[in-house]
């Protein structure tokens, strides 16, 4: 498995934060995830930037995957960047997906935001990201 | 079945002698010359598609008690004896967003383009049973639908439009009771007689455990509101559809058109136990219980699936429930093209997708149709792709001719023969749920949810491999050849959310809270008890109580959900 290293596997947290029910996708990419080797955390609806970024240090995540649909997203994923910076966690990245239009991924990635995966994207194309992006924080 | 042979076995297992002789004297030679292409052949959900299906492979299937006569039962061929030819299809575009003055204004809009009957889209925070003011709505305000706090946002949405001349449709189910409550207290201030609305609330709790995610309550109090809504409504608001039995999203959670198929009516059929158990009649409510399925992306799949729901489900309220009322046995339907099936990438092919969706949900009898609009991956739709998708609806209405004549593919030999093999794999999973004690204690045991789960990984996986195509994703993705469509799209400002907040801040200090509180207080205690709570939720309404306070005060005596998630 690629995802191992010598210190230890990636670990990830796939999340959806706010009201959106659609975790058709957060949970196929949970999954292929999963299935390619790295260790997954998945949320469950309906969680809080709050809860997401307590979740995330608690369990010592290396990135988080956040799942959004409804168009929250300008809110929420710039509220979990600042979260992670308040509570001296920005070492842990943040990778969304969902339906996010191009000018606002242009905005998340300039605030820091990794990656933006939009509906189409393969979950090869997201674990090879996820693999060359993303490695243990420490050992 | 062997793909080899060329032959399809029917019941007995044996080839009928006609297509025998085909197979040898006619198929054989022309596979040696030319091979077919690689297959399998399966529709989109993976269910086996047949090369030819004839006359004897049909036999099973009686003309008379499996396929009828339109307006007849098991209403195979169609819930009207006329169907189209007596009144096309309603045309009903869901809508909503930002404010109620927002949404008032496109709905004047869709009403100006000959658009016949109203379907409102609400906000997540509404969807939920919270207010705009909820930490939880942070961000969510009008974004995906209009945002209704109170009685006022009602008021606002209607503004102008008749509600004795249009039927209206509403999206809405854990809070069903409220929105509901606010649409009557509307129709009386525009001295509109209840007994004469015409309209559907969608009220489908159980496809939320299964697939939307949009609750409040555990299963068994929603049941019960949802019991007291149809009691209500027999006797109060007569034509209101009081549940629209939802396949729709738990096609869209990923599940096969079978599975679809399947857990609505399994849903179908624990609402209609539920109101037996709660002491009603089942002709005093059945007749007025709709259905709400997908039309995706395999046309004759789609269609033969929403012949087959006709049939189960006339036969499951005759046989199993003993309805006498044939009002009772029919499956009247809306559908929905599949908004999953729509493509981020070369946008402007969604226009083509949904024309061949819509054509199958026509072709399959529908009563009402929702065509999806080709942004719908990208953002809320703008009003030019909005009008383009309730053109095409036009179109196949009073262009393409398929509205002159009942069912034309009824008596079709491959139409016919997937119908019935969709019932019987439906029929099956059916029985399954009923072994595990009903649909309630299924999804309690996550057995949909599950399987929905499962066929939605498969797919994906079939997708990632190239196996199932997706015109413009995975195939034909004109990389370079300059194949990039830009269309336009609809922002929901930010200001938004703060003219709601700004609103339901005035609504909180203008009414009079001591007359919300009693009214509240009252909903409570008749929660607690058991008497029929749509008169107090009316109350509250009236007395300009909120969405989140009224849900609030139910929610006290019933309890949250919480959902073991599923991977």
């Amino acid at each position: 498995m690629t995802g191992e290293t010598t210190q230890r596997r990636t670990r990830l947290l796939v999340g959806k934060v706010g009201l959106d029910g659609h975790d058709r996708g957060a949970k196929i990419v949970a999954r292929a995830l999963r299935d390619a080797g790295f260790e997954v955390i998945y949320t469950g609806l309906h969680q809080t930037p709050e809860m997401v970024v307590n979740t995330a240090i608690q369990e010592d995540v290396d990135a988080v995957s956040l799942s959004i649909l409804s168009g929250a997203h300008m809110t929420l994923l710039p509220r979990v960047m600042e979260l992670l910076r308040e509570k001296g966690a920005s070492d842990i990245r943040l990778i969304a997906g969902g339906i996010i239009p191009d000018e606002d991924i242009a905005e998340l990635k300039r605030m820091g935001v990794l990656e933006v995966f939009t509906p189409g994207a393969s979950t090869k194309d997201i674990v090879s990201f996820v693999r060359s992006a993303v490695q243990p924080r420490r050992g | 079945m062997s793909k080899d042979s060329g032959a399809r076995r029917g019941d007995s297992g044996t080839v009928s002698p006609g297509k025998q002789r085909w197979v040898e004297e006619t198929l054989q030679p022309a596979l040696r010359k030319a091979a077919e292409r690689p297959g399998p052949f399966t529709t989109v959900s993976d269910f086996p598609v047949e090369r030819l299906v004839t006359a004897e492979d049909i036999e099973r299937i009686d003309p008379d008690g499996d396929i009828g006569l339109p307006g007849e039962f098991p209403y195979t061929r169609g819930v009207h004896p006329t169907m189209y030819r007596g009144k096309l299809w309603t045309m009903r575009q869901f809508s909503g967003f930002g404010t109620a003055a927002h949404t008032n204004q496109r709905y004047r809009y869709l009403l100006s383009q000959g658009q016949t009957g109203l379907s409102v889209a609400f906000d997540l925070p509404t969807l939920m049973g919270r207010d705009s003011d909820d930490p939880m709505a942070l961000g969510e305000v009008g974004r995906e639908g209009v945002a209704i706090d109170s009685l006022a946002d009602m008021e606002a949405l209607f503004e102008g439009i008749p509600l004795d001349r249009i039927s209206t449709s509403m999206t809405i189910n854990s809070p069903a009771a409220v929105l509901f409550a606010m649409y009557l207290a509307v129709a009386e201030k525009q001295g509109v007689a209840l007994e004469t609305l015409e309209g559907t609330i969608q009220n489908d709790i159980l496809k939320e455990y299964i697939a939307q995610k949009e609750w409040i309550y555990p299963p068994r109090p929603s049941l019960r509101i949802i019991t007291d809504i149809m009691a209500f409504c027999a006797e109060r608001v007569p034509r209101w559809n009081t549940i629209s039995i939802s396949g729709y999203h738990i096609r869209e959670a990923g599940s096969t058109a079978v599975q679809e198929l399947a857990f609505t009516l399994a849903d179908g059929i624990g609402y209609v136990q539920a109101g037996i158990e709660a002491g009603l009649d089942v002709d005093t409510f059945a007749p007025r219980l709709s259905f709400f399925f997908n039309a995706h992306n395999d046309f004759f799949e789609e269609i033969a699936k929403l012949r087959a729901a006709r049939r189960i489900w006339a036969r499951v309220m005759k046989e199993r429930f003993g309805a006498r009322d044939p009002r009772s046995w029919k499956l009247r339907t809306h559908v929905q093209t599949a908004g999953c099936s729509l493509t981020a990438q070369q946008p402007y092919n969604n226009i083509v997708r949904v024309t061949v969706q819509a054509l199958a949900a026509v072709l399959g009898g529908t009563q009402s149709l929702h065509t999806n609009s080709m942004d719908e991956t990208l953002a809320l739709p703008s009003e030019m792709a909005v009008t383009i998708a309730l053109r095409t609806q036009q179109i196949l209405a009073e262009e393409s001719g398929v509205a002159s004549t009942v069912d034309p593919l009824g008596g079709s030999y491959f139409v016919e023969d997937l119908t019935s093999r969709m019932e019987a794999a439906a029929l099956d999973y059916i029985r399954r749920i009923d072994g595990m004690g009903g649909i309630v204690s299924a999804i309690e045991a996550g057995f949909p949810q599950r399987e929905i789960a499962e066929a939605s990984y498969h797919y994906q996986l079939q997708v990632d491999r190239g196996e199932k195509t997706i015109v413009g994703v995975n195939k034909h993705t004109g990389a370079g050849t300059g194949g990039e469509q830009e269309i336009p799209i609809l922002k929901i400002d930010l200001a938004v959310e703060r003219d709601q907040l700004d609103r339901l801040d005035r609504l909180r200090k203008e009414r009079d809270n001591r007359a919300v509180e009693r009214s509240l207080a009252a909903l409570q205690a008749d929660a607690e008890a058991r008497s029929n709570l749509m008169p107090r939720i009316l109350e509250c309404v009236k007395a300009y109580a909120t969405v989140g306070e009224i849900c609030a005060a139910m929610k006290r005596v019933f309890g949250e959900y919480r959902e073991q998630p599923v991977l």
